[in-house]
């Protein structure tokens, strides 16, 4: 039987394996080069879970209002899907005014003037159309590119794809404000990928990442022991048995450190101005808390991390739509459009990819779920609307086309699958070839679909 | 230096090798339906054009594959695919005329398994069982030495780890090494085969298999109070041993054994652990066909290791599965129906009956007071029809949807007169018409009603009430129901009738159409599969990797085993041994190839990464619920209970916020049950505990065959800082200050071995220096170990609650060696 001098091996590992493999054994996260040149470095995405109503916030429908009260005729429902309502629901007229803005002329709602300001910055797609009209299966095809659970998310296959050149946070951060979202944490999970990719959930109060202040009675100081102690036993321990995967724990335990303090300093605004803090609307209400990660979102985005979402529940507006809505959007309305400019003004929006969406849209016809209330709007996966920009993403447009009342796509229909192959396209990756074996198959973000939508790209 | 790539080992096999290749990347332009430039690569004759056999480099195939020209799209061919095809053109390409298309009944793991005889090898000393034979002989194909048998302190905690999920006690360690008769280690396996724990670590995986949680899953995600019978019936019956054919057939149809016995039919719940999806407008049909397709799909990945679930949509692109095989294997699960049976645990039934009177009494005077059945009635009614008119009222057509998703079997007991209904249907009615008559009145009539006061009241009188526990179950409907082929997979699409059947070119079944045949079928001798995907899972326990690395897939897409002859000579074993787990793990734990020292080998680790060839033991992270375990057994905080409900230790802040809306909420386990271990914690699909997230436990939506083993700044946050780990800590400093107060005993405790002389220096520095740190800062002293410890000054206990906390943090601590 063998026995092999053991103490030479720690110092051979970095020869034997070669410079990158050696570095990426040690860190999972380590930054790697897309497949081609890319137009964004970073994502910003804003998750508006539950289905935000296209109708009354970027699909301007007058016909709506010459139908209201009425049903529509059974030709036109006879093969959608719905939730609640029945075909012959009467079609609701929405009380949004619609404007043009910018060069661009782009119309937009009433209820969001901010976002609407940006409208030369901003590509909206009119005609995205998903499979799903539920809840946590359209969350799970929005975000892993399939209806069945168990799959990598969009942030999640990112960070897989390109790392981080983050070294005090990991690759894909989520920020979280208003209800939680229906697909819970599968919304920013890893799926099959190890738990390296998974979102960190960063909260902007109480702790900001689980686990992360020390324990009672542990000072800063103590901390570093306990963590220097814990390196130097590592190592004993791999030069004892050689196992390249010590150095993989020890990194670990850095990048924790790091991030202990790193993040609280994420949540200090001191160094923000006045005006920034005023623009983004931190420190009032109801803006406060989706401002706090907007804000977060364009400090984590200078320091190199990759993927951030913005989870905001819920515009799941069955009844009472007006109102409803009007909430959600006087909470995130500023908030977003003081984050575009803010980005614009430090150079960053050209390197960052904006994306604003929920994972389905809502009917032309209303729903009232009691007699006594304002009625709201169902489900309506046949149909709604999306945004982009920033990041090599061409602004000023609109693409694709809705019937006259907001039921069908009448015009160039751009399926989720495009939208994901569109991100990963800007991130310099190639969706069909960003892929994971797993039960006997290549899987990718985009299933077996996906078609870069070229309109929306600058250089497309 | 160039890794030996496992794939080129094997001589190139068409069908293997070549054919899924040409299916996947080139038959789409150059197939039947479409032949760019007139080449059609789907037969040889018509390959001919591009392919000179004996002359790989003359051949356009491969310059065109070589240079990257082709495919046009998609990831180009890897490095072994073209090393693949360059010998299979140099061999002649040989193209077999029986195969057709992508139909392949000959590959490997569908034929029969067979008895090969243990190889001889040269170095006979090193082998201690036939398996260490086959291995050998692989080994010594490649000139390599194993490696030698690690340490009795490795090797005991490697056992206890593995058989019981438990490290030893300092104790166990040093009777094993003072024990120096001859069967010394045979009687540690034996113990260790024999504790209550054995059952608790060989359950996870198997629960992992049959995606358990303690909740629906989806949006609404309500808890399943009763889930945990089935897991507790997986501990009990694994630590009987109940042989692997008994197993399977009990979880697939035990409901339909003659005089099924309770156990029998818990056991089925296996079936059980589907998500629910409560959402509302989820259409009740279409979520439960999606359910059966789901348990059809499961028993394919789980006794069959194949991907049966792809021929959902369209036959399966490389195993010979064909959507209408899908459909009938549907079929057997398509006429079973979920059902929550009483199931009294010991002792309940007296007390329940007992309390029942008084309960009733006080129950019937509330609903009265209330005038609960007179709103009931004309509810009731109007529910019926709201079903018979629906679109009519949109308020009814709502309410009526929320009876029927979050009550089961709803219809059937609005359809049952009341009289006829029983306590439980009618009870759970009633609660809720209580809670959901909301929404069809008025909200001056909700005012007048007080309902929600009632159910304040109601939900009091059930405190303290003797629990009467039931099961989840499955029943088989009295009249089946008819099944059919869906047009890619769509439920509003059903094509042709089929009848269950069980995957023909497998194994012909007879005729049986029951459950029951299906699952005596699986476990028939002459399945090819069940067998080896089950020792393969065994082995993959035990060595970090299956002798198929591709635990998941047996089919034309996994890979091929490393030792296919090993594989076939334990499944053989496994099943004329009775199919008995304990005996089948016994023989893998006392081969000396599972004894192997896990140090890694420089000479072979850069030509075999993945150590296929096991040259050495591996290192292995332990799943997550182990660590856990790890940190409460050596701190002393364990409740080594075995079995029973689940538990919910405490959650940390923030964490519950974040799902949509979890009605139960998280009702914190109070007392010692806090301390349990790892499989007892509530999975709460939608908010799963973090500890067990951030350490790769899957999430229970889909069986999981093998677990990640990640390593995250996360993990490294949960260990350190986390309360659950901390508390372990200071019972940890605690036990140790209250023995011998040595780093050394520390050590033992946690690693099961003294510290070398470095470590031990390094350990009392810090030590030394953290009792000055606290010293000179008492109050942070007292936090960090708030009790002060018999004979020890404050200053003391914190110091040694950091460097036990240092100890649980490390590699070694919660690596399997």
């Amino acid at each position: 039987m063998l026995n092999l001098p053991r103490r030479h091996f720690f110092n051979s590992l970095g020869g034997l394996l070669g410079g990158a493999a050696y570095a990426q054994l040690a860190d999972p996260l380590a930054a790697r080069k897309p497949h081609f040149p890319a137009t964004a470095k970073n994502v910003i995405f804003f998750f508006q879970e539950g289905g935000p109503s296209h109708l009354d916030l970027y699909d301007p429908k007058p016909a709506l209002r010459k139908w209201h009260g009425q049903p529509l005729p059974e030709s036109m429902t006879k093969d959608l899907n719905f939730v609640f309502v029945k075909p012959d629901a009467k079609v609701l007229g929405s009380e949004r005014v619609f404007r043009g803005h910018g060069q661009s002329g782009t119309e937009f709602s009433d209820y969001i003037p901010n976002i609407a300001a940006h409208a030369d910055d901003i590509c909206l797609i009119r005609s995205m159309h998903t499979e799903a009209f539920n809840h946590h299966p359209g969350q799970s095809l929005l975000f892993t590119g399939s209806t069945q659970f168990g799959r990598p998310t969009a942030g999640a296959w990112v960070s897989y794809g390109l790392g981080t050149e983050s070294q005090e946070m990991p690759a894909f951060v989520v920020l979280s404000s208003g209800k939680g979202t229906s697909g819970g944490s599968m919304n920013w999970s890893s799926g099959f990928l190890p738990s390296t990719y998974a979102g960190t959930v960063f909260r902007s109060s109480g702790e900001p990442i689980l686990y992360l202040p020390n324990p009672p009675g542990i000072s800063a100081q103590t901390q570093r022991a306990r963590l220097d102690l814990i390196r130097n036993l590592n190592q004993e321990r791999q030069t004892d048995t050689g196992d390249p995967a010590i150095a993989s724990r020890i990194h670990s335990y850095e990048l924790a450190f790091r991030m202990q303090s790193a993040a609280p300093k994420f949540l200090d605004f001191a160094g923000e101005s006045p005006k920034t803090l005023e623009a983004y609307g931190v420190n009032q209400e109801p803006t406060h808390p989706y401002a706090v990660n907007c804000l977060l979102a364009r400090r984590m985005v200078e320091r190199g991390v990759r993927f951030v979402m913005l989870a905001h529940a819920s515009w799941d507006d069955h009844q009472e739509l007006n109102k409803k809505l009007k909430k959600n959007c006087d909470i995130t309305d500023r908030p977003i459009g003081a984050l575009i400019r803010d980005l614009k003004e430090r150079g960053l929006l050209d390197s960052t990819l904006l994306v604003w969406a929920g994972e389905f849209g809502r009917t032309p016809m209303g729903q009232l779920e009691r007699i006594d209330e304002d009625p709201g709007r169902d489900h309506h996966p046949n149909c709604f609307s999306i945004w982009a920009a920033g990041g090599g993403i061409k602004g000023g447009q609109v693409i694709g086309k809705t019937d006259e009342l907001g039921l069908q796509i009448a015009e160039n229909p751009i399926h989720i699958h495009d939208l994901q192959a569109t991100m990963l396209n800007c991130l310099g990756l190639d969706h069909t070839r960003l892929t994971r074996r797993h039960m006997g198959r290549d899987f990718r973000l985009t299933d077996v679909g996906g078609k870069v939508i070229s309109q929306a790209l600058l250089n497309g | 230096m160039t890794p030996i790539l496992f794939a080129l080992l094997a001589a190139v096999d068409f069908e293997r090798d070549i054919e899924p290749v040409l299916a996947a990347r080139c038959l789409s332009c150059h197939g039947e339906r479409t032949q760019m430039k007139g080449l059609r690569l789907d037969s040889r004759q018509a390959a001919l054009r591009v392919l000179s056999p004996g002359q790989s480099d003359k051949s356009l195939l491969l310059r065109q594959v070589a240079e990257r020209k082709m495919p046009p799209s998609g990831p180009q061919l890897t490095e072994v695919q073209l090393a693949k095809f360059r010998d299979w053109i140099a061999t002649g390409a040989v193209w077999p005329e029986s195969s057709k298309g992508i139909l392949r009944t000959n590959h490997w793991s569908f034929q029969p398994v067979k008895r090969p005889l243990p190889p001889t090898i040269r170095n006979k000393s090193g082998a201690r069982s036939p398996i260490d034979q086959f291995i050998l002989a692989r080994l010594e194909k490649e000139g390599w030495a194993p490696s030698a048998e690690a340490s009795k302190t490795t090797l005991i905690r490697r056992l206890s780890l593995d058989l019981t999920g438990l490290p030893p006690s300092p104790e166990e360690v040093v009777a094993f090494l003072a024990d120096h008769r001859p069967d010394a280690y045979e009687r540690q396996v034996d113990r260790l085969l024999a504790s209550p724990h054995f059952g608790e670590r060989w359950a996870r995986p198997w629960l992992d298999l049959a995606r358990y949680a303690d909740s629906d899953g989806y949006e609404k995600d309500y808890v399943r109070p009763h889930a945990w019978r089935w897991r507790h019936w997986v501990i009990d019956v694994i630590n009987r041993d109940m042989p692997f054919d008994q197993f399977t057939i009990e979880q697939i149809a035990g409901d339909l054994l003659p005089n099924a016995t309770p156990d029998q039919r818990i056991a089925t719940g296996f079936h059980r652990n589907t998500l629910t999806n409560r959402e509302g407008g989820v259409n009740i049909e279409q979520f439960r066909v999606e359910q059966v397709m789901d348990r059809a799909a499961t028993v394919g990945t789980v006794w069959l290791g194949l991907t049966v679930g792809c021929a959902q949509c369209h036959d399966h692109k490389f195993d010979p599965i064909s959507q209408k095989d899908f459909y009938q294997l549907t079929a057997f699960f398509n006429s079973t129906d979920e059902l929550d049976i009483d199931a009294p645990l010991p002792g309940e039934t007296g007390s329940f009956l007992a309390a029942q009177p008084e309960y009733r009494k006080n129950r019937e005077a509330l609903l009265a007071e209330y005038k609960v059945a007179q709103h009931q009635e004309p509810w009731e009614a109007r529910m019926k029809e709201a079903r018979a008119n629906p679109g009519k009222w949109t308020d009814w057509d709502h309410a009526l949807d929320a009876l029927t998703k979050y009550l089961d079997h709803s219809l059937a007991i609005l359809d049952t007169p009341p009289a006829r209904r029983t306590q439980k249907q009618t009870d759970s009615l009633t609660d809720h018409f209580i809670k959901n008559y909301v929404r069809v009145i008025s909200k001056d009539l909700q005012k007048e009603l007080k309902f929600s006061e009632l159910q304040k009241k109601l939900t009091a009188l059930r405190v303290g009430l003797p629990s009467f526990s039931e099961a989840p179950v499955m029943v088989e409907l009295a009249t089946p129901r008819p099944s059919h082929i869906l047009n890619r997979g769509d439920w509003k699409k059903p094509g042709a009738q089929v009848m269950p059947h069980v995957p023909g070119f497998l194994h012909d079944g007879g005729p049986g159409t029951s459950r029951l045949a299906l699952a005596q079928w699986l476990v028939a001798p002459e399945n090819p599969l069940t067998a080896r995907v089950a020792v393969n899972r065994t082995w993959q326990e035990l060595f970090g990797r299956g002798l198929v690395r591709t635990s998941e897939d047996f089919g034309a897409q996994g890979e091929a085993p490393s030792h296919p002859e090993l594989l076939d000579w334990l499944a053989t074993r496994f099943m004329d041994g009775g199919w008995k787990r304990k005996d089948l793990i016994r023989t893998i734990v006392l081969s000396a190839t599972y004894r192997q020292s896990s140090d890694a080998r420089p000479d072979v680790d850069s030509r075999d990464p993945d150590n296929a060839l096991l040259s050495h033991q591996s290192r292995l992270r332990l799943p997550a619920e182990l660590i856990r375990d790890s940190a409460l057994s050596v701190s002393g905080l364990l409740n080594s209970l075995v079995g029973g409900r689940s538990v919910r230790p405490p959650l940390p802040k923030g964490v519950l916020e974040l799902a949509y809306g979890i009605d139960a909420g998280w009702p914190e386990t109070k007392g010692s049950d806090r301390y349990r271990r790892g499989l007892y914690v509530h999975f709460q699909r939608t908010i799963p505990y973090p500890q067990l997230m951030n350490f790769d436990a899957p999430d229970a939506s889909l069986a999981a065959c093998k677990r990640e083993r990640s390593n995250t700044a996360l993990q490294a946050l949960n260990l350190l800082n986390d309360p659950v780990f901390v508390e372990a800590a200071q019972a940890l400093a605690g036990r140790v200050l209250s023995e011998s107060s040595t780093e050394e005993r520390l050590f033992k405790i946690c690693l099961g071995r003294a510290p070398s002389r470095r470590e031990a220096e390094f350990a009392s520095a810090f030590l030394r220096e953290q009792e000055q740190v606290f010293a000179a800062d008492p109050t942070a002293a007292l936090k960090l170990y708030p009790l002060p410890v018999q004979g020890s000054a404050p200053a003391k206990a914190a110091a040694w609650t950091a460097l036990a906390s240092v100890l649980l943090n490390l590699d070694e601590f919660i690596t399997r060696e």
